[in-house]
């Protein structure tokens, strides 16, 4: 398990997948191609939270999956302490899988209602053969306690939790092997609100403890802002925004990245303001131009350019052909 | 007048352990054209009370008691059935957190929105559909014709839930009940709905009752805030000077818990504990087991609803 001492924890290059989808039934079906996630490159730092933030069908949950290799991408690599492991096959997968854990939202379907929570919490533990099966048990059952269950709920069942209890649950199931990087998918947002600071404090906690590298994906900005270092906004299927979150949340580059901020719901009722709702083509049309970047080829389709530790999509150059002619100077940069 | 009027109200639901109160002695109240908040985790009894006083709960095994249930002067717990169903509708319209059940899967929008008109009031098919279109129209749906056209499945979320709201407003309601309309949707399609609630209300001068457990749905929508927890009120006011200066514990560390209001990665403040299970309620204040400023007393009294400034009460022994 030696690794190259700088590469990050997870890494996605050029990934993306498309969805053949069954237009018309019959014998001689028709078929059209859906491009769910198009070239996304995503860097997770080690010891880092990074979230992933976009509207449902944006492709954040199809990244997701693809980074644990719960889904096949059509295109692209995915790097995990810098070792290619796209195309391994399941024997040579598996050492990654204990490295590489998920939590999902709904922690009802996800924890088998049949087993104790002993039981769920060990069983990585047993699929992988480590330690004997009392040690497996113990283990479970501590890890219960660091997420801050009794020892008691280890032979309790699914059924006899709360929903903040179950996703805790998860939790321990995702780490009790200890992985090296957590995908967690919308993990928050089936919890009632005094429950969810709860679970966002344990995964902040879990993160500086175990030195974890989290992939955060969620709908929720505010959550996001909370918890994480970075965020990668997609919107139809690619990345149009990267950035340290603060930068995101009161620098934004990307018009879909201000929409998306415009929306959240103000906490204080004398902000309340009529607001305005681009549609997808305004939002297209106020994609940043750029002058000509040595090294980046000029063109009318936006493509993501970096600036400091930020990027963000812009059309770059003097060739905007039907969008608005050459880019001229006061056009620039936003 | 007021257009609902519930006093000491109770619901309760006989189950395995017993008689299970889901709301136990609340008291609120809405004037014409006054929006109020409902905020309250899951099984605070924010929805039940909404459903309690349209009478929308089976009964039994549900059981309903109450000083007084009122709807627009009409007390809700004589009505029989033909009273409730012209209610329903015309005095009161309901819309609710999933679009998709609330519209019948075989019939297109319009044949279920004309389905409604025709309903409440004399009118041929073809004028009842004018009027669906009108309605879509109203709801700034741009393409009222196809949509009249479609079928519950071939529209997206914030799509039907605008198209609810039109069958909402088909009988003029005085008052609409609307549970948890955007929670399932995202965040910019919640924007434009709350948006929408709000410029229909003024516009036909509605009263609203916006159940919710986002303070920010809240924030953005209301005059009026109750805050309910373990079947029972524990604050209501002005939602200016809620978020201002809550009163009640309970409101104050919901208003802290709440991620995204300060620049950076940090802890949240939480309530620590979970909400209290109905079967077995805890002594006392519903809120003393989390309370962290919980006295003895709280645990073996139930603090009354009372007033402590003009328009604003507490159910707390420490505001009093």
């Amino acid at each position: 398990m030696t690794a190259p001492l700088l590469a990050p924890a997870l890494e996605l290059r050029g990934i993306g997948r498309t969805f053949r989808l069954r237009e018309k039934g019959g014998l001689f079906a028709r078929y059209t191609d859906h491009v769910a996630v198009r070239d996304v490159d995503l860097v997770l730092p080690r010891n880092a939270i990074l979230g992933l933030v976009g509207e449902s069908g944006s492709g954040k949950t199809t990244t997701g999956m693809m980074a644990l290799r719960l889904l096949e991408p059509t295109t692209g690599r995915i790097l995990v302490d810098g070792q290619d492991i796209t195309a391994l096959d399941p024997a040579a997968l598996k050492p990654f899988r204990r490295r590489m854990q998920v939590v999902f939202q709904d922690s009802y379907s996800a924890i088998d209602p049949m087993m104790t929570l002993a039981q769920v919490v060990a069983e990585p533990l047993h699929i992988h053969g480590q330690g004997s099966r009392a040690g497996q048990t113990e283990a479970a059952l501590a890890m219960l306690e660091r997420v801050g269950l009794d020892r008691r709920y280890g032979s309790r069942y699914a059924h006899e939790l709360s929903g903040g209890q179950r996703q805790r649950v998860a939790i321990a199931r995702a780490l009790i092997l200890r992985p090296q990087v957590l995908v967690a998918d919308e993990p928050t947002s089936a919890l009632d609100v005094s429950v969810k600071a709860q679970i966002i404090n344990l995964l902040m906690d879990l993160q500086a403890e175990m030195g974890l590298s989290i992939l955060f994906i969620s709908h929720d900005l505010s959550v996001v802002r909370s918890l994480t270092d970075r965020v990668a906004v997609m919107w139809n299927g690619r990345v149009v925004e990267e950035a340290p979150t603060e930068a995101i949340f009161t620098d934004a580059r990307h018009p879909y990245t201000r929409s998306l901020l415009e929306a959240i719901p103000v906490l204080n009722p004398r902000l309340r303001r009529a607001r305005s709702f681009p549609t997808r083509a305004e939002i297209e049309a106020q994609t940043p131009r750029l002058p000509a970047i040595p090294g980046l080829a000029a063109g009318a389709t936006p493509q993501l350019v970096a600036e400091g530790d930020r990027r963000y999509e812009a059309i770059v150059g003097g060739v905007v052909g039907g969008i608005g002619g050459a880019a001229t100077p006061e056009a620039t940069i936003p | 007048m007021r257009l609902v009027d519930i006093k000491d109200l109770t619901v309760s639901f006989p189950q395995t352990e017993g008689l299970v109160q889901a709301v136990r002695g609340l008291t609120l109240h809405v004037a014409p054209g006054e929006s109020l908040g409902i905020v309250g985790e899951s099984g605070s009894g924010k929805s039940v009370t909404c459903m309690a006083v349209l009478r929308l709960l089976r009964e039994p095994p549900a059981r309903i008691a109450a000083e007084r249930l009122e709807l627009a002067g009409v007390d809700m717990r004589k009505a029989d059935r033909r009273q409730l169903a012209s209610m329903r509708g015309s005095v009161a319209a309901m819309i609710f957190q999933d679009p998709m059940t609330a519209f019948d899967p075989v019939f297109t929008i319009g044949h279920q929105i004309a389905e409604t008109i025709r309903a409440h009031r004399a009118v041929s098919k073809s004028e009842a559909m004018a009027e669906a279109e009108d309605l879509l129209a109203r709801v700034r749906i741009k393409a009222p014709k196809a949509v009249l056209q479609s079928y519950p499945h071939q529209l997206s979320g914030g799509m039907l839930q605008r198209a609810m709201i039109a069958m909402a407003l088909s009988s003029r309601p005085q008052i609409l009940f609307a549970d948890e309309p955007t929670t399932a949707l995202d965040v910019t399609i919640q924007a434009q709905i709350l948006q929408l609630i709000k410029e229909i209300q003024a516009e036909y001068g509605m009263g609203l009752i916006m159940v919710t457990h986002d303070l920010g749905v809240v924030a953005e929508t209301v005059d009026r805030v109750v805050v309910m927890y373990g079947g029972r009120v524990m604050e209501e006011g002005p939602v200016q000077e809620i978020f201002d200066a809550a009163a009640h514990p309970y409101t104050q560390a919901l208003l802290g818990s709440i991620p995204g209001r300060v620049a950076g990665r940090q802890r949240l403040t939480e309530i620590k504990g979970a909400s209290p299970n109905p079967a077995h309620p805890p002594s006392g204040c519903p809120f003393h087991p989390r309370c962290p400023v919980a006295e003895p007393r709280c645990a073996a009294e139930v603090p009354a609803l009372a007033p402590f400034a003009p328009a604003r009460a507490a159910a707390c022994w420490r505001v009093a």
